[in-house]
This record gives structure tokens, sequence and C-alpha cells, in this order.
């Protein structure tokens, strides 16, 4: 793989749910250490978008290029999921485990480490979002945003290439959107590459270096934050982006 | 019970994951085994197999033809077992990898087993007491034995009697161990929620 290639590539990425076309075409690069959002209305593909690039949903048409292989045509999908960090709105905890189980398992299980090292990383994680103290806790005794940085910590272990976000901190409430958000950006600022569906414009505008605005299946709009809030191109873009920040202030 | 637990949970992998001709197969064969009356299913079984050229004894013909069809009610019971678990939960097994058998192995099932418990133990107490029909096919069980005492003795009430008896308290210590289980095997999530008022 050469320097200027792009780690994750997307071409012409299409996706149909019945007559639904929910993906019309999706093109967009992504570099190593990259934080890219998308944003857009509810129901425009882009939670469909990124369960393409880890193959939870089979895209139609299209290519996904991670480190050079087109994960369309690769054979053993699973061994590709395991470059590809996912974090879910619901959080997706295992119920049946504890938070240190459930950031250990993919690392036993999947990846065939030895239980002591695979406790041992699980641990550095879950001290990593600050949560070592939980360790022992079941899904059921924690907060909504323990859990999601429970989830980001199982994410981690698997040492991925990208961490995909599907609207993180959409299911908690506003007391606890900080603290996951606040684990997301120290690990934006460490380098880990990272897509994230979200409605925090605070985060998209601090942290991303380049927001993704999609209506309809398609990409209308891609640049850098202060471009899409000072000065965007297209007349949706600023109306979808000034109703937000009448909803939820100016994120400043 | 034993051989219809082990079939039954591969059935129910099957019938919930398994490509389309798989669960056709798996429903037909569940919808068959659980309508047609145990007793006919025994002597199907016992009298049947030979026929076709398989000579077994009235013990084995009395296994299978238990084991057959508890597999297919026990099948039934993990399929609503593992639906009733969040499909979440496969798709985030899934998303680090692993296979969807690893993932029915290791996430599904340890929640669907302790969903799957108490229907279960119902189950289990059923297969225990029906094993007394295995006497129409001659297998010395314990209604038979007790006959063969009241042809002895002639004290037919008292030995009925016992019978009872002894069914009884194996179903109600089987049921006990199994409530005991379901208790050691509650998590925080998964215990009975507190009534409503």
């Amino acid at each position: 793989m050469s320097e200027k290639e792009p780690l994750l590539k997307v071409v012409d990425l299409h996706k149909a749910f019945g007559k639904n076309e929910v993906l019309k075409g999706i093109s967009f690069e992504m570099n190593k250490g990259d934080t890219k959002v998308i944003i857009g209305p509810s129901g425009t593909g882009k939670s469909t978008l990124i369960a393409c690039i880890n193959h939870l949903v089979a895209p139609d048409r299209g290519e996904i290029w991670l480190e050079g292989e087109n994960t369309v045509t690769a054979k053993n999908i699973n061994r590709i999921r395991q470059k590809i960090g996912f974090v879910f709105q619901d959080f997706g905890l295992f119920n049946h485990l504890t938070a240190l189980k459930n950031v250990m398992i993919g690392l036993v299980k999947v990846k065939k480490m030895p239980k002591d090292k695979a406790r041992k990383r699980a641990m550095e994680e879950l001290d990593r979002v600050g949560l070592s103290d939980q360790a022992k806790s079941y899904p059921a005794q924690l907060s909504g945003g323990q859990k999601q940085r429970v989830g980001i910590a199982r994410a981690l272990a698997m040492d991925p290439k990208i961490i995909l976000f599907d609207e993180p901190t959409s299911a908690l409430d506003p007391e606890l959107i900080g603290e996951v958000l606040h684990v997301m950006q120290d690990l934006a600022q460490s380098g880990m590459t990272m897509l994230v569906v979200t409605h925090e414009m605070g985060f998209a505008r601090t942290v991303s270096n380049e927001i993704i605005f999609m209506e309809n299946g398609v990409i209308v709009e891609q640049g850098t934050p202060e471009k899409l809030f000072k000065n965007p191109e297209n007349k949706r873009t600023k109306e979808f982006l000034f109703k937000l920040e009448d909803l939820y202030g100016e994120g400043e | 019970m034993g051989l219809g637990l082990i079939l039954a949970l591969p059935l129910s992998f099957a019938q919930n994951y398994g490509p389309k001709p798989v669960k056709i197969i798996v429903s037909a064969y569940e919808k068959i085994f659980r309508s047609i009356p145990e007793l006919v299913i025994l002597f199907l079984v016992f009298y049947g197999l030979p026929r076709i050229g398989f000579r077994i004894p009235a013990f084995t013909a009395f296994v299978l033809g238990f084991g057959l069809r508890s597999a297919a009610y026990q099948s039934q019971i993990f399929r609503g077992a593992i639906q009733s678990v969040s499909s979440s939960q496969m798709r985030a097994a899934r998303s680090m990898g692993m296979s969807n058998l690893q993932g029915f192995v290791h996430v599904i099932l340890p929640q669907a087993s302790r969903i799957a418990l108490p229907p279960w133990t119902n189950e289990f107490t059923i297969v225990l007491k029906d094993s007394s029909l295995a006497y129409a096919i001659g297998v010395t069980e314990m209604l038979r034995q007790g006959s063969y005492i009241i042809a002895t003795h002639y004290e037919p009430m008292l030995i009925y009697l016992t019978v009872a008896g002894i069914y009884l308290g194996v179903t109600l210590t089987a049921n006990k161990t199994l409530g005991y289980l379901e208790k050691k095997l509650a998590l925080p999530g998964f215990e009975m929620r507190e009534p409503i008022r």
C-alpha cells in the first residue's frame, strides 16, 4: 500500500430496500487519522451507509476499499470486520457479560488471544475510557453513557483501522452525552480514524476535519467545518445547519 | 431428554439462522413430531423400524421416539428464547468479526438459555412423566415394575400410589434443582422484575 492511498475509499455505493432506494451512489475517501462526520436529516441513508462499510448491510452496487482491498468482493468478511470497529446507537453490549468480559470476548474468541493477555488489554481499554472501576458491572448496572464508553472500549480493543460510530449519543440524555463525546475527542486526537454519524454539531465543528452532508441518498456537500458552517455552497446545507443551530445552539 | 436437548439446539440454530431449505425441513420435522401423539410415535418407531430392516430393542425405541419428539418441542422453546434476545446482540457480535455460529454460541445462547430455562423445566417434567408410556411397548419402566409387584402381592392401590409418589418425588426434586439453577444463573438485567403495583 502506497503512502498516498486512502485508508478507506467508497466508490459509487448503491443500496435499495425493496423499491426504496436508500443510497444512490455515494463516493468518498478517508485517510489515516481523519475524523469525518456525516450529518443529514433522518432517513437519508446515513446509518445504512456505515452499516454497508462493515457489511452488516450488503450493498447492491459499488466498491468499498479498505487498505487497498475491495471488501465487497472479499471472501472472508469476518476477517475484514475485525479491522473495522463499530459503535452502535443502542450500545450493543452483550447483556450476559460484565463490562470487562464484553471487551475481552472479541480478543479471546475472534483474535484467539490468551485469556490473561486479553484481560490485561481489556483493562487498559476500560481505563482509557475511564471505566476501570466498573469492570465487574453488568450492562444493566451501567448508565447509558457508561455503556457507550464500554462499547467504544470494546471496539478499540480489537485494534481497528477505523471506527464507525452510528449516532453514538442519540440514545443518551444531555448530561451523559458529554462524557461520550469527550472520549471520542480524545480518540480523534490520538490519531484514530473515525467516521461518525451524529447530530452533535459541537463535536462536528470542533473535532472533525470534514463534514459530509447527506440527503436522500446522495452527498449534497462536503467540506471542512469552517466552510460548511460559515459558507455553505448548497441551499439545503444552509437550511439544515440553520435548523440544527436553532435547535442545539451555536455549539461553542 | 438428553437426546432431545442435543438435537434441539442445532435445530433451533438452523431454524433461526439457517438457509431457507434447512428452515423448511426443520419446520416440517418440528410440525410432524409435535402433531403426532407420543404413543403413536412410540409404536411407529418400535414396530415400524423393524419393517424397514432396523431391529432395535424396546428401550432404544423408547429413547429414540421420546428424543425425537422432545427435540421438536425443545427446539420451539429455544426458538422462542432466541428470538426474544434482541437482534442487536447478533449485529454487535458480527460487527467484531464473529461468524454466525460464534455469535450464536458465545452471545445468543448464554442469554437465550436463561430465558428458556423455565419452559424447559416444564418440558422436562412432561417427558419425565410421559416415560410411563414406554409401558406400552414393553420397556420395564416404573409402572411395569409396579404391575409385576401387583401380580405377586395383589395390592394394586398401594402400588399405584407408591408409583405416583415416586413420580411426584422425582418431579419435585427435578423442578427444585432446575429452579435453583435458574437462580444461580440469574444476572443483573435477566432477573424477575419487581411487581408493578
